[in-house]
């Protein structure tokens, strides 16, 4: 025995232990599904054999097609709205001392620690006919009845919005710690107004921060089913409610499996624009003349 | 050049969290001029410079420029550009985007926008460059593209902020020279910041010598080197030996007996002293001549050992500790009588210098 052995065992038995769990966890019930995705639909076994693509074309059917951009529109609001309020936060926290950048990230990631389906069940008290912000309008006199808040698609941005905020900020933060503070010095120097220093260096600068973000709001955004369950009512808002239903309800697992897989695949396309769009803004990118 | 006053700060204060950085700052920089702030880190040279660049506001006092007072002008607004001492090059543009983007801030026509920004690539002998990213360029090359985006803009006043601290000695030394070129064609005023005294030498018209927000001297690079008014400038400047002595008589003006280490010494100074006053002899390592002790002439001088030598090509320089317990350091020329002279270490040696060669300040002249 040599004594490097002991180490790399070590090594081996993590990554065992690790490809086992990812194996067992993540790439067979993928492999399941998508098996699943290509079976027939049966009443009494659920899944019978000859295998058949018509689950994938029912995808592209046009009652689907108003689901689908339903869900991207949501999904999209809510990704603009995260945007916009992250974007200012994630800039306010990179400038702070670090002692504040602790906390303030703390206080970010400590409603995590609560399921998030009792902050939803929260936030529907909160937003119910005699919720708090109801009643807190009826209490000031600005309106006379209580509005409707809650079942609608506002509740619903709201819900997602809260539960997606931090994964937005976090890239962004990402990308703001990264920024060498002196760029901006420069553009001050060469006379750049607050303006155009946003646009021409600010933005360029944390437009990867952005575009994760952005894509890891988006992508759940379509499938956080029970957040419109809860807080849209019982319609169909979301490409995940669709999916629920056809498991829990229609009982329709090859087409639910076969939506699935299509939004997997959808997402993996989004990464790897996510990733052209990477390469070329650190490489390629910038002031294109033709827009000054 | 001119001899005006083109830039001054006058009484300024700076405070960063109660504490004075800057009190009551006065400096005069003169149109066209080369001038270089020189000190240890945290001196405060640096926020001079931010001061002038508008990127802090001064507490109190003016900064004039021109003949305006631009204290409270924002930095996008005043006529000065920086070079950064990191070169802050924009990542994801282009050297041509680069250099362009403070003519393009200012509005300036497409079509001049590309002949200044060959010209300002040519000055800094980058032709040929324009499409390159900033990753693609050696240490040297993106120094010159940070010049270039600086004096496209044809400001009033260039600041450089320990701009060639980053680059290696030899590139160093040729970015000195073209800096010094581009300042003769250009003619425009620079102030460079620096704590290498050797740049500050090198390169300047003239050279501020401060330390801990005080200024300690002004004046040309062979003032500061051979007058230095405080033992903190003779020190920060080059190597010193320095000895206390005390005036023991008075020959005629400026010429006096001393007595250093209980040997009298024939002394000139440029101040009138008394009898009995404390002074303090500057000695530079090339002014003291370095005998093996058989050798010794019938002369007065100090008796030590050789207790250090380094050979550095140019010069060999010694370590001496004196009898007297005083350490000196020499620097010696090899020249064509001696060519391979050589100490061992431990040798006994008899040390003198060329007489005339001291600087002589008043003792209590010291500055903190």
């Amino acid at each position: 025995m040599n004594r490097y052995s002991s180490p790399l065992n070590f090594r081996r038995l993590v990554i065992t232990l690790t490809l086992t769990w990812l194996g067992l966890f993540v790439l067979l019930p993928h492999l399941m599904v998508i098996l699943t995705s290509v079976l027939t639909p049966d009443a009494e076994h659920l899944v019978i054999w000859p295998i058949t693509f018509d689950n994938y074309l029912k995808v592209f059917e046009p009652i689907y097609a108003g689901v689908f951009w339903n869900s991207l529109l949501m999904s999209g609001i809510t990704t603009l709205v995260c945007l916009l309020i992250g974007y200012p936060f994630a800039y306010l926290l990179a400038n702070m001392s670090p002692t504040m950048r602790v906390v303030l990230l703390f206080l970010m990631v400590v409603p995590f620690w609560t399921n998030s389906l009792i902050r939803i069940y929260a936030i529907k008290m909160i937003l119910g006919k005699k919720g708090i912000v109801n009643s807190f309008l009826m209490f000031t006199g600005v309106i006379d009845s209580p509005v409707q808040l809650i079942y609608t698609d506002f509740a619903v941005i709201i819900g997602l919005v809260y539960i997606l905020l931090p994964f937005m900020v976090l890239p962004l933060i990402a990308s703001f710690a990264k920024l060498d503070r002196s760029l901006i010095e420069v553009g001050k120097d060469l006379g750049a107004s607050p303006f155009y220093r946003f646009i021409y260096i600010l933005l360029p600068l944390t437009a990867p921060g952005i575009i994760a973000g952005c894509l890891i709001v988006f992508l759940p955004a379509m499938g956080m089913f029970y957040v419109a369950d809860i807080l849209g009512g019982a319609k169909s808002l979301l490409l995940g409610n669709v999916i629920k239903n056809q498991f829990l309800v229609v009982r329709d697992w090859p087409f639910g499996s076969a939506f699935s897989v299509f939004l997997i695949l959808l997402m993996a396309g989004l990464l790897i624009i996510y990733n052209k769009a990477n390469n070329y803004i650190q490489h390629k990118g910038g002031l294109d003349d033709e827009n000054l | 050049m001119t001899n005006s006053a083109f830039l001054s700060l006058d009484n300024v204060t700076k405070r960063y969290q109660n504490q004075d950085v800057l009190r009551e700052f006065d400096l005069t920089i003169n149109d066209g001029e080369f001038f270089t702030i020189l000190g240890p880190s945290g001196c405060g040279k640096t926020t001079i410079l931010r001061l002038i660049a508008g990127f802090e506001k001064p507490d109190e006092g003016q900064v004039v420029l021109d003949g305006q007072d631009i204290a409270h002008l924002s930095a996008e607004h005043r006529p000065t550009n920086t070079v950064f001492q990191s070169y802050a090059l924009f990542p994801h543009m282009t050297v041509f985007d680069n250099v362009a983007f403070g003519l393009k801030m200012s509005g300036v026509k497409k079509s001049e926008i590309k002949q200044r920004v060959e010209d300002a690539l040519a000055v800094v002998q980058l032709h040929g460059f324009e499409q390159r990213l900033p990753h693609q360029l050696s240490g040297g090359q993106k120094q010159r593209v940070a010049i270039a985006r600086a004096i496209v803009n044809r400001p009033k006043v260039l600041l450089l902020d320990e701009s060639l601290s980053a680059l290696d000695h030899k590139l160093r030394q040729k970015m000195q020279n073209e800096l010094k070129r581009i300042q003769r064609q250009l003619n425009i005023t620079f102030i460079y910041v620096t704590h290498d005294q050797e740049e500050a030498l090198t390169m300047s018209d003239r050279v501020l010598v401060i330390n801990n927000g005080q200024p300690q001297q002004v004046g040309t690079p062979r003032e500061i080197y051979e007058s230095p008014v405080n033992l903190f400038v003779a020190r920060f400047i080059g190597e010193s030996n320095v000895f206390k002595a005390r005036i023991t008589e008075r020959l005629e003006d400026f010429q006096y007996m001393a007595e250093i280490h209980g040997i009298e010494w024939k002394i000139f100074a440029d101040h009138k002293f008394d009898i009995d006053d404390m002074v303090h002899v500057i000695l530079r390592p090339e002014d003291l001549r370095v005998m093996y002790i058989e050798d010794a002439p019938q002369e007065s001088g100090f008796l030590g050992q050789v207790i250090e030598r380094n050979y550095t090509g140019k010069t060999l320089d010694s370590v001496i500790k004196l009898d007297n317990g005083h350490t000196l350091v020499a620097s010696e020329f090899f020249n064509e009588d001696d060519p391979d002279f050589d100490y061992k270490i431990n040798q006994k040696v008899w040390v003198n210098w060329v007489h005339g060669w001291e600087h002589v300040i008043k003792a209590d002249e010291l500055k903190k």
